[in-house]
């Protein structure tokens, strides 16, 4: 089937003219129309415009041009704005908001030629790590449905996973790519803070959201990486530095690569088999001549209070903007305060309302120092970690998450315990450095697990090249769900 | 730390977030929850240690102060809930006098 192919795979058979970018974009369509109800993987399926595309692509394919991703089909997360077509950030508060422009990453993926087939699911402003706190649906796991895709961009995860597209796009502030891909058994990079434009991501945590990219392979995510890569004038946080390319960078080779597992990322109450198969993937590292050392983390556990107190504080400011004056319904109140915080009031969920309310306590009169300030000074700390950690190791190896996808319903009520999934990838995005998920087994109920690849700020092309040796030497990247 | 309803009410005004009743409850335990738990962070010594606002080692980042097309006043306008004569319409902010 067309909707079996590696990105790459796909690529290659278009170019071949083997197959047709209007055939590979009905096949995905159709697969979506056959199994989205029940995955929700999709807030919004842009199929009459997805065909278009593919049919442009076609044309332009037989006028003798090549571009990097012309006619590959590819989900987008819905917290990024699409001239055009709806972006609602999973939120009642952006119902029927339609944007004026699109953003620098998914144009960039247009100009290559690629095909949006639809906006995916995610939890509301990216905040969450189930999609449970989507305004419009919950996303179900492919590999079972009663459990979540994780998240945020749990979406995007389902959607490569259910071979409901080729790749996609998605956004981590605190795992929200590597977590919902170790979940969903699919490859994912967070790749380091300012190598990717953030022009046209709705903002969560400005010092800390990263668009990154989904993939069946890791191949799959170099190629979406060589095309989104690079610096934007539109996002002064976006880095003016060369932009390796990641494929070439995929030598199959590790020997003598200095690989460090931290102690501190074995936590206590970890799922024995996570634990059990990422030490399997460590000795698959040996076998393929890395070098291992136990190294230690000793900031890991600040992680979590850091993050939280300083996303919250980031996003009580970055929401204030929905207010029912530029953009999203209003509840009119006959008064501005009163109808802003209806409006408000109504149009954001349970998790949002609380982070802000978070973000303002820690930010109000009294607290700064105590809470925010303090939480930027340990998030320091938690940096130097790495840093120092670098200076004897190319990546850091270690579970992605403690436990496999839980039950939809399971973590909802206990907004700490949810948190909790969070513990292992945070500390990577409070210091802005590049880390991969990809699968490393499976547990007994056949729930994926993932395999975390951590490398220094921009060094991507260190991560996916062990990453991608590790595929080679292994198959769970190559096992789908039984949808 | 514990968060009573009187300071989810006051942090609710701040934020001009409209609670119900049940969730100033629900916000009072669960904010309560989450501030024991950051509290861990009162332990390590950052005397000597320095803010990380942004992990870049950017500072003011400028481009030449020259006129660009932005986007079209109706393109801008065009999901506003009320508008009028070009510009965005918000509800009474002052009282009647």
């Amino acid at each position: 089937m067309l909707t079996d192919l590696t990105l790459a795979e796909a690529h290659a058979r278009l170019r071949a003219g083997e197959i047709t970018a209007v055939e590979l974009t009905q096949a995905h369509l159709d697969r979506i129309a056959a199994l989205d109800p029940q995955v929700c993987a999709y807030l919004i399926v842009t199929g009459e415009q997805a065909l278009e595309a593919a049919a442009q692509a076609d044309r332009r394919r037989q006028q003798g041009e090549d571009a990097p991703l012309l006619g590959i089909p590819l989900a987008i997360k819905d917290v990024l704005v699409t001239q055009g077509v709806p972006t609602t950030c999973g939120s009642r508060i952006l119902e029927g908001f339609i944007p004026p422009y699109t953003g620098t990453a998914v144009q960039r993926l247009f100009d290559a030629g690629a095909i949006m087939l639809g906006k995916t699911n995610t939890d509301e402003f990216a905040m969450g790590s189930s999609t449970e706190n989507s305004g419009y649906c919950t996303t179900h796991n492919p590999w079972d449905l009663d459990r979540v895709p994780g998240g945020s961009s749990g979406g995007s995860a389902a959607a490569v996973a259910g071979h409901m597209a080729l790749g996609a796009l998605g956004t981590d502030t605190g795992g929200s790519v590597r977590q919902p891909a170790a979940f969903c058994g699919v490859s994912a990079l967070k790749p380091s803070y300012g190598r990717i434009s953030r022009y046209g991501l709705i903002a969560f945590a400005s010092s800390l959201d990263q668009i990154g990219v989904f993939g069946r392979s890791v191949e799959d995510m170099a190629l979406l990486m060589n095309v989104i890569a690079g610096h934007d004038p539109q996002d002064s946080t976006s880095i003016d530095a060369p932009v390796p390319d990641y494929v070439a960078a995929l030598t199959g080779d590790i020997r003598g690569l200095r690989v460090g597992v931290p102690r501190e990322y074995f936590v206590e109450g970890m799922q024995p088999e996570v634990e059990h198969a990422v030490r399997a993937a460590i000795e698959q590292f040996t076998a393929l001549g890395a070098e291992i050392q136990e190294i230690s983390l000793p900031h890991t556990s600040y992680g979590l209070p850091v993050y939280y107190l300083i996303s919250a504080a980031e996003a009580s400011s970055n929401l204030a903007r929905f207010d029912g004056v530029r953009y999203g319904p209003r509840e009119s109140q006959g008064a501005m305060w009163p109808t802003y915080k209806a409006t408000r009031g109504h149009g954001f969920g349970a998790e949002v309302k609380r982070r802000i309310m978070l973000g303002t306590y820690a930010l109000s009169a009294g607290y700064y120092d105590a809470y925010y300030l303090k939480a930027q000074k340990v998030r320091t700390l938690v940096k130097q970690d790495f840093d120092r950690a670098f200076e004897s190791v190319d990546v850091i190896l270690s579970p992605t998450t403690p436990t496999t996808a839980f039950r939809i319903g399971e973590k909802v009520d206990d907004p700490l315990q949810m948190y909790l999934s969070d513990v292992l990838t945070l500390p990577a995005s409070l210091s802005g450095i590049a880390g991969v998920s990809v699968p490393c087994g499976f547990d007994a109920d056949g729930m994926p697990i993932g395999l975390q690849i951590t490398g220094a700020a921009f060094g991507e092309p260190t991560v996916l090249r062990a990453a991608h040796a590790y595929q080679q030497a292994t198959d769970w990247h190559r096992q789908s769900p039984a949808l | 730390m514990t968060i009573d309803r009187q300071t989810v009410e006051h942090i609710a005004e701040l934020a001009k977030l409209e609670l119900t009743e049940d969730e100033i409850e629900l916000f009072a335990g669960q904010l309560s929850a989450i501030l024991e738990y950051v509290e861990r962070l009162q332990t390590v010594d950052t005397d000597a240690i320095a803010p990380t606002a942004s992990v870049l080692p950017l500072r003011n980042v400028l481009r030449p102060d020259e006129a660009r097309p932005s986007l079209p006043r109706d393109e801008a306008l065009a999901n506003a809930a009320d508008q009028a004569e070009g510009q965005f319409r918000v509800e009474a902010v002052l009282e009647d006098v």
